[in-house]
C-alpha cells in the first residue's frame, strides 16, 4: 500500500457555514490535524462534492479521508469510499443542531466544532482500511438439529434457496411432536376447524428433495469450528461415529411437555380419565375420527373439562412460571374433537385468560359457535372416581366456588419445557421436569457445550429485535427451544432461522461480520507477544468466539466474532484491536481535544455513546433541535463493552472534568445488541472508583447511563443535568498536568 | 328544485296534544322553510317502543311496524318513511332490517298483516328526520333559509341514545357524534367544544319506573351543560327532551340543586333561525322557558 | 352408581349446554349468548350498571353455567334502559339490549318474572295501552302507572308530582281531553286481529307450553 496520505473536507451545507467559521475549522485540520490536503465545500454530499473527494483519491493518491459535515449516520451512501479509510466530524447533528443560533452561544459552539475536527483527524491517522480476514470457511451446507416441524421446515427452506441441508434427528423417525397430534390448530382461512398436521407432507417433501440428507437415530457428539467451517462429529445409535462439515447450524430441538405427574393437586395418574394435552391427542388418534370414549371403561363421553394453565403461569415456584402460548388454541382444538363428532357432548374450558393471538381469535369464536363453553375460573382441584372426575374451581365471573362433578374426561393443559441442552452457567442444574439435561450440540467452545440460556431454560435470543440470533454466531435456534410456541409460529421461526443461517454462510465466505455489524470487514487482531494469558477476553466474549490454546493464550475465531470489541475493552494490556477501531483511534481523539485552562471555567465532558442506541438518540435529539451543553464531546463506540479503562484514565489525567458512558439496558430484558456488552461495561465501571481514588477524584466524575434509542428527549436532559453535577463538584484538578 | 316528499311517521308523543306536540309544530315550520312536504301515513299506529317488550314479544313488534310500512307503500308510494321520534325510528328500522334478513319473519309478518287486510312488500325506506336534513338537504341547504342567525347562544348538543345507537347517523361515531354541533354552528349559534354527557342515557322509559336512578342521569346531563356554560340543551329525541326538561324541578327538590336549563329540539332552533314566530316554533310548549330563543324569535327582522 | 343426592342433581345441571340451548330456541337473539367473551365492557357501559344484581356479562355466564332459575327470576334484565351503549361497544357485536329484552319477555311468558318489578309492570302496561287503540294514550298511561298500587297511593303520587303535571298542562303537552276520547287508529279492530295472529304464530314457533297469549 502507498504511503499514508490524508485529506480533510469541511462542508458548509445545511447551515454549517452560516453558523460556524469553516475557514477556522479548515485551518485546524491543516495545522493541528496535520492533514495533507484540506478543502472546503459548500455542499459536500452533492454529486460534485463527492466527485471532488473521489478525484483526490484517484488523482492525488489520498488514502485517508476526514469528512467534517454531518453525523456518520447520515449520507452514508454519498460518503462511501470503499478504497480508503474514512472518519467523520459531526458538525451538523453534533454541533449546530444542538446549539442555539445566537451570538452568546457562538464561541462555545465554534470550540465544539473545532474539537470535532481535531478528533476526526486524530482518529483518521490511527485508522487502517480493514482488509477482511483471509482464512474464511467456505462450507455452504446448513446442518439442522432436530427433525420436527421446525427442523424439517428449516431444511426445506434452506434447500429451496439452493443450499444443501443435513437433518440430524435423535429419534427413529422425522415428525417430532406434531406427528403425535391428531390434528393441528388451523393456520389459514377460515380458522374454523382443526386441520391435518401436514407432517406427512413435510416428510414427503424432505424425501423428494435431493439437497437434503437425513440421519435418524443420530446425535451430535462434538461440534467445533466457526461459521463456514463447522466440523460436527455425529454418532448413531449403533455407536458408529463420523464427521460432517457445515457452514451454519440451525438448532430446532423443540420441547418436552411439562410432566403432569408433578401436578398432584390435579390427581394426574390417579385415573386414566385425567390426561394431559398430549394424552388427549393419543386418545384422538386411537379413535381415528370416531367419537372419543372414556379411557377408564370405554363408556360414552358426555362432558369434558379442560383445565388451562395447568402447572403454568405459576407463582408458587413449584411449576412453570410462564405461559406456553399454544395451549389455549390446543384446548379449543381438542374441544372440537368432541363437538365435531357429537354436538351433544358438553365441553367446558376453564381459563384465567384465554390467549388466542392473531387469527386464533377466529378459532375461538368458531368454538363458541360450536357450543364450547368457556368459563373464566381457576381450578383448585381435580378428583377422580371409577368413571367420573370432579373438578372444583373458582368461577371468576360469577365470583363463586363451583364444582363440575360429572366430567368424563379432564384434560390438563400443561406447558412446554425447552430441549435446550445443558445450562453452561450451571451445568448441574436440572430442567423444569427435574431432569438433568444432556448436551445437544457438544460444542468444543471454551465457554461451554450448549447455547447460552436466558430465562426458564430457553436459549438466549432477543425476543423482538433479533429472535433467531443466539450467542453463538452461525448457530440459530428455531421453534420452542427459544420460546414457547405453536406449529404455525415454529414454521415461521424455522424459515427465519434458515435465512439467518444462509446469511451467516455468505458472510463467513467473504470474511465479513454477521449481525449486527453485518458486512464489517474488520476483525480483532491480537498482539500475542504482549498477552498475559489473563483469560478475560475468552471468558467475557458474549459470543464464545475466543477459545484458548493449551497455554491459555486466546485463539480467535474471526467468523464467530460479532466485532463488538468487548475483548478490546476487557484487555488490561491493550493487545487487542481492530484496524479501524482500537484503543488508539479513540484514545487519540480523547487526547486531541483542547482542554481549556481552569481559569476559563469551561468544563469538558467526554461522552462515550453506544453507536446502536445512544448515538442515534443524540442524532435524533438534534433533528428535533433539542439543545444541550457545548461542553460535551461525543465519541461513538461499537458497544460500551469495548470501552477500555485506559480511555477513562487517560481522559481524567488529561484534565477532562467528567465522563458519561451511555450504553443499552442490560439484564433479562436487555437491549444491548451484543447481549452482554453493556452489562460487562457497567461491572467494569463499578470498579473504576479505585482509579478515581488513586487520582484523588470524586466518584461523580465517571457516570454510567442506560439509554434507549427512543430516549431522544431524555439524553439532552441527562447531559445538562450532568453539567450541573460537574459545576457543583468543580472543575477537575488535573488540568494542566498533561 | 322538486319539492322533497316523505311519508311522515310522527309517533304517539308528537301528535297533537301529545307530550312532544311542540316538536311536531316546529318540524312543520322547519319543513315549510326548507320546502319539504311531509304527509302523515294514514292511520299510522304505535311502534311498540322499546319498553313494550314484555308484552309484545318479537313478532308483534315487527307486525306493528310493518303495518305502517304497508300503509305507506299503499298510500304514499315511493316515499321514504320518516320518523321524528328516536324510538319510532329505531323500532321501524330494526323491523325493516330483521325482515329483510329473514324470509321466515317476513312470511310470519305478512301472515299476521293479512288479518288487517295489508301486505308489506319490503319496498319502503326508513329514515330519521335528521338523516333527511343531513343527507338530502345538507348543511348548506339548511343554512339557506336563515334570517335570524342564533348569534350569542351557547348550545349543548345532547344527542342521547336512540338516534345514536345502535344505528346512528351515517359517518358519525357512537362515542362523539358531531352532527348536532355542526347544525348548531350552521345556525350561527355556538356549540360546546366539550360536552361529556353528549351521549349519556337519560333513563329513557325507565324515568317512570325507576325515577331516582333516571334523575341521577338527568342531573349529570344538565350539570355538564352548566359546567360548559351552555344557555340551553338541544336534542333530537322527544323522550330525551321530556325527561331532561321536566324532571329538573324534581331533581332540585331531591338534591337541593337549582337546575333551570331549557331543553329544545333541533327543529325549534331551525324554525327560529328561519324566522318562525315563538308559537310556530313551538316555544310555548316548555316548562323551562328557552329565554334566549324566545328573544330571537320575537325580534323583527327587516324583510330582504 | 347409587342414587344421586340432591347436591349432585344440582351439580349435574351445571356447566351443560341445556339451558343455553333453551335460550337459543326461545329467546330473541338468544343464539348470540354463547359468543360472549366475558370482557365486561357491557357491564362498564351500562348507565344503570351499578344497580343491576347481574350485569349482562354475568347473565351470559349464568346461562352457560346452567343457572336457569336464577336467570329467569332475576330482576336484572328489567333494569335495561334500551340505551344500546353495550351493543355498540361489544367487541363481539352481541345485540345485548335485544337479548336482555328477550330474556325478560321469556321470563314473563314462563310466569317467572319478578311480579313487583316496577319496569316489568310498566312494560306490560305500556304494551296494553298502545295496543288498545293502536296509539299510546299518555295521560291514561301515566295515571295508570300512578294508580297501579291503588287509588290512595295514586292520588299521593299524582299530588307529589303535581308541579310536573301542571307544567305540562300549561305547556299544552298534557291534555285532559285525552281521558275522554284520546287518539286512536281507525282500524282498531284490524290491529287487534293482526296482533292476535302474531302472538299465535310466535307461540306456535316457540312451542313454549306455558306461553300465555295476550288478547
Amino acid at each position: 500500500m502507498a504511503d499514508l496520505k490524508t485529506a480533510a473536507y469541511v462542508c458548509g451545507g445545511c447551515g454549517i457555514a452560516e453558523r460556524l467559521d469553516t475557514g477556522q475549522l479548515a485551518l485546524i485540520a491543516e495545522r493541528e490535524g496535520k492533514m495533507n490536503l484540506v478543502r472546503r465545500h459548500p455542499f459536500l454530499c452533492s454529486a460534485e462534492g463527492v466527485a471532488q473527494i473521489q478525484g483526490d483519491i484517484d488523482a492525488e493518491g489520498v488514502t485517508h479521508v476526514a469528512i467534517a459535515a454531518c453525523s456518520r449516520r447520515a449520507k452514508t451512501e454519498a460518503f462511501q469510499f470503499p478504497a480508503v479509510a474514512v472518519s467523520r466530524a459531526n458538525l451538523r447533528e453534533g454541533v449546530i443542531w444542538v446549539r442555539p443560533a445566537n451570538d452568546e452561544a457562538r464561541e462555545a459552539t465554534q470550540e465544539m466544532a473545532g474539537d470535532y475536527v481535531r478528533m476526526a483527524c486524530a482518529e483518521l491517522k490511527n485508522m487502517k482500511l480493514p482488509s477482511g480476514h483471509a482464512e474464511t470457511g467456505r462450507n455452504r451446507r446448513v446442518l439442522v438439529v432436530g427433525g420436527g416441524v421446525s427442523g424439517m421446515t428449516a431444511a426445506l427452506e434452506a434447500a429451496r434457496a439452493g443450499y444443501a441441508a443435513l437433518i440430524v434427528e435423535k429419534g427413529a423417525a422425522l415428525g417430532g411432536w406434531a406427528s403425535k397430534l391428531h390434528r393441528r390448530t388451523p393456520f389459514r382461512e377460515p380458522f374454523h376447524d382443526p386441520v391435518d398436521t401436514g407432517v406427512a407432507g413435510l416428510i414427503e417433501a424432505i424425501e423428494a428433495e435431493p439437497r437434503i440428507k437425513v440421519h435418524l437415530n443420530t446425535t451430535l457428539t462434538q461440534t467445533g469450528g466457526a461459521p463456514g467451517r463447522f466440523s460436527v462429529r455425529l454418532t448413531n445409535a449403533s455407536g458408529v461415529s463420523w464427521v460432517e462439515d457445515a457452514g451454519a447450524i440451525v438448532q430446532a430441538t423443540g420441547f418436552t411437555p411439562y410432566d403432569a405427574s408433578r401436578l398432584t393437586e390435579f390427581s394426574y395418574g390417579s385415573s386414566p380419565n385425567i390426561v394431559d394435552q398430549a394424552g388427549l391427542e393419543e386418545l384422538a388418534r386411537a379413535a381415528g375420527g370416531r367419537a372419543l370414549r372414556r379411557p377408564s371403561d370405554g363408556g360414552s363421553v358426555k362432558k369434558v373439562v379442560f383445565v388451562q394453565c395447568a402447572g403454568q403461569r405459576d407463582d408458587s415456584g413449584r411449576h412453570l412460571p410462564f405461559c406456553s402460548g399454544h395451549c389455549c388454541g390446543t384446548s379449543i382444538k381438542q374441544a372440537m374433537y368432541f363437538k365435531d363428532a357429537d354436538p351433544a357432548v358438553n365441553t367446558v374450558v376453564i381459563y384465567t385468560d384465554l390467549r388466542t393471538p392473531g387469527s386464533g381469535e377466529d378459532f375461538y369464536r368458531s368454538a363458541q359457535a360450536k357450543g364450547v363453553t368457556f368459563t373464566k375460573g381457576t381450578v383448585t382441584g381435580v378428583e377422580a372416581n371409577d368413571r367420573q372426575c370432579r373438578v372444583s374451581f373458582r368461577d371468576l365471573i360469577l365470583a363463586e366456588d363451583a364444582v363440575i362433578a360429572d366430567a368424563d374426561i379432564v384434560v390438563l393443559a400443561t406447558g412446554q419445557v425447552p430441549n435446550s441442552g445443558v445450562d453452561i452457567e450451571q451445568p448441574e442444574r436440572q430442567d423444569a421436569n427435574g431432569v438433568q439435561p444432556i448436551s445437544i450440540l457438544n460444542l468444543s467452545y471454551r465457554q461451554g457445550k450448549d447455547l447460552p440460556q436466558l430465562r426458564h431454560g430457553f436459549s438466549d435470543s432477543h425476543f423482538i429485535c433479533f429472535p433467531y440470533e443466539t450467542r453463538r454466531t452461525g448457530i440459530y435456534t428455531a421453534g420452542p427451544v427459544r420460546r414457547p410456541m405453536d406449529i404455525a409460529q415454529a414454521t415461521e421461526d424455522a424459515t427465519g432461522a434458515a435465512l439467518k443461517a444462509i446469511q451467516a454462510i455468505e458472510n463467513a465466505q467473504l470474511g465479513r461480520a454477521a449481525h449486527p455489524r453485518s458486512g464489517d470487514l474488520s476483525y480483532p487482531i491480537v498482539r500475542l507477544e504482549g498477552c498475559t494469558q489473563c483469560k478475560r477476553c475468552t471468558v467475557e466474549c458474549p459470543f464464545g468466539a475466543i477459545d484458548e490454546d493449551e497455554r491459555t493464550y486466546p485463539v480467535f475465531n474471526e467468523s464467530r466474532c460479532r466485532r463488538c470489541g468487548t475483548c478490546m475493552g476487557a484487555c488490561p494490556v491493550r493487545v487487542i484491536s481492530f484496524e479501524n477501531y482500537s484503543v488508539d483511534t479513540v484514545g487519540a481523539q480523547i487526547k486531541a481535544v483542547e482542554i481549556p485552562d481552569e481559569s476559563e471555567a469551561k468544563p469538558r465532558i467526554l461522552v462515550l455513546a453506544c453507536e446502536n442506541d445512544a448515538y442515534p438518540a443524540l442524532d435524533m435529539a438534534a433533528m428535533q433541535r433539542r439543545d444541550y451543553s457545548a461542553f460535551v464531546r461525543v465519541i461513538p463506540v461499537r458497544c460500551l463493552g469495548s470501552v477500555n479503562a485506559i480511555w477513562v484514565t487517560d481522559a481524567l489525567n488529561g484534565g477532562w472534568d467528567g465522563i458519561m458512558l451511555m450504553g443499552c439496558k442490560h439484564g433479562d430484558d436487555y437491549q444491548c445488541h451484543f447481549v452482554k456488552g453493556s452489562e460487562l461495561a457497567s461491572v467494569r465501571m463499578s470498579k473504576i472508583d479505585d482509579t478515581l481514588k488513586q487520582l484523588a477524584l470524586e466518584s461523580e466524575r465517571v457516570a454510567t447511563y442506560e439509554v434507549a434509542i427512543t430516549d431522544l428527549a431524555r439524553v439532552p436532559q441527562l447531559i445538562d443535568d450532568y453539567i450541573k453535577v460537574i459545576e457543583r463538584i468543580g472543575l477537575s484538578p488535573m488540568k494542566g498536568f498533561a | 328544485m322538486a319539492k322533497k316528499e316523505y311519508a311522515f311517521y310522527p309517533g304517539c308523543s308528537s301528535q297533537l296534544r301529545g307530550s312532544a306536540s311542540n316538536y311536531l309544530t316546529s318540524v312543520n315550520s322547519m319543513c315549510e322553510a326548507l320546502d319539504i312536504k311531509m304527509t302523515q301515513i294514514p292511520d299510522w299506529n304505535c311502534c311498540g317502543a322499546s319498553i313494550g317488550y314484555a308484552g309484545s314479544g318479537e313478532l308483534s313488534r315487527h307486525v306493528l311496524n310493518a303495518r305502517n310500512f304497508a300503509l305507506a307503500e299503499t298510500h304514499l308510494p315511493g316515499q321514504d318513511v320518516v320518523a321524528t321520534c328516536a324510538a319510532c325510528w329505531l323500532g321501524a328500522r330494526e323491523t325493516k332490517e330483521k325482515l329483510d334478513a329473514s324470509s321466515q319473519l317476513m312470511a310470519e309478518t305478512n301472515e299476521a298483516l293479512k288479518e288487517a287486510g295489508l301486505r308489506y312488500q319490503a319496498k319502503v325506506g326508513v329514515r330519521h328526520m335528521v338523516e333527511v336534513l343531513i343527507e338530502d338537504i345538507g348543511y348548506e341547504g339548511m343554512a339557506q333559509p336563515i334570517v335570524k342567525p342564533l348569534e350569542g347562544v351557547r348550545i349543548a348538543g345532547y344527542v342521547g341514545c336512540q338516534t345514536n345507537r345502535p344505528f346512528g347517523i351515517a359517518g358519525e361515531s357512537f362515542e362523539n357524534p358531531m352532527y348536532l354541533d355542526k347544525l348548531v354552528e350552521t345556525l350561527g349559534a355556538e356549540p360546546l367544544v366539550k360536552y361529556e354527557q353528549k351521549v349519556t342515557c337519560c333513563g329513557g322509559a325507565l324515568a317512570f319506573s325507576e325515577p331516582e336512578k333516571s334523575q341521577k342521569q338527568i342531573k349529570d346531563i344538565v350539570e355538564s351543560a352548566y359546567d360548559h356554560k351552555a344557555d340551553l340543551i338541544v336534542t333530537p329525541c322527544p323522550l330525551c327532551q321530556a325527561n331532561v326538561e321536566i324532571y329538573q324541578s324534581e331533581i332540585n327538590k331531591r338534591h337541593g340543586t337549582k337546575l333551570d336549563m331549557p331543553v329544545a329540539y333541533y327543529s325549534q332552533l331551525m324554525a327560529v333561525a328561519y324566522g318562525a314566530t315563538p308559537k310556530a316554533a313551538g316555544l310555548d310548549g316548555h316548562v323551562i322557558q328557552p329565554k334566549k330563543l324566545q328573544d330571537i324569535a320575537v325580534k323583527v327582522v327587516p324583510k330582504k | 352408581m347409587g342414587a344421586p343426592n340432591e347436591l349432585n342433581l344440582a351439580a349435574l345441571a351445571k356447566y351443560s349446554n341445556d339451558f343455553l340451548r333453551e335460550v337459543e330456541a326461545n329467546v330473541e337473539e338468544g343464539e348470540w349468548v354463547k359468543m360472549c367473551m366475558q370482557c365486561g365492557v357491557c357491564a362498564g357501559s351500562c348507565p344503570f350498571g351499578p344497580d343491576w344484581e347481574h350485569s349482562p356479562q354475568k347473565i351470559f355466564m349464568m346461562i352457560r353455567a346452567g343457572k336457569r332459575q336464577e336467570v329467569l327470576t332475576s330482576d336484572s334484565m328489567w333494569m335495561c334502559t334500551s340505551c344500546y351503549n353495550c351493543v355498540v361497544r361489544c367487541p363481539r357485536k352481541l345485540p345485548i339490549t335485544q337479548i336482555m329484552h328477550g330474556l325478560a319477555t321469556y321470563a314473563h311468558r314462563l310466569g317467572l318474572a319478578p311480579k313487583m318489578q316496577p319496569t316489568y309492570q310498566w312494560s306490560l302496561q305500556f304494551w296494553d295501552n298502545c295496543t288498545r287503540t293502536g296509539r299510546v294514550n299518555e295521560l291514561k298511561l301515566t295515571l295508570g302507572l300512578y294508580f297501579k298500587e291503588g287509588f290512595v297511593a295514586g292520588v299521593k303520587k299524582a299530588w307529589a308530582l303535581r308541579g310536573i303535571g301542571f307544567g305540562l298542562l300549561r305547556a299544552k303537552r298534557l291534555n285532559p281531553f285525552e281521558l275522554i276520547r284520546g287518539h286512536e287508529c281507525k282500524d282498531k279492530a284490524g290491529i287487534h286481529r293482526m296482533l292476535k295472529k302474531a302472538q299465535e304464530i310466535e307461540a306456535r314457533r316457540l312451542k313454549i307450553p306455558q306461553f300465555k297469549t295476550e288478547g
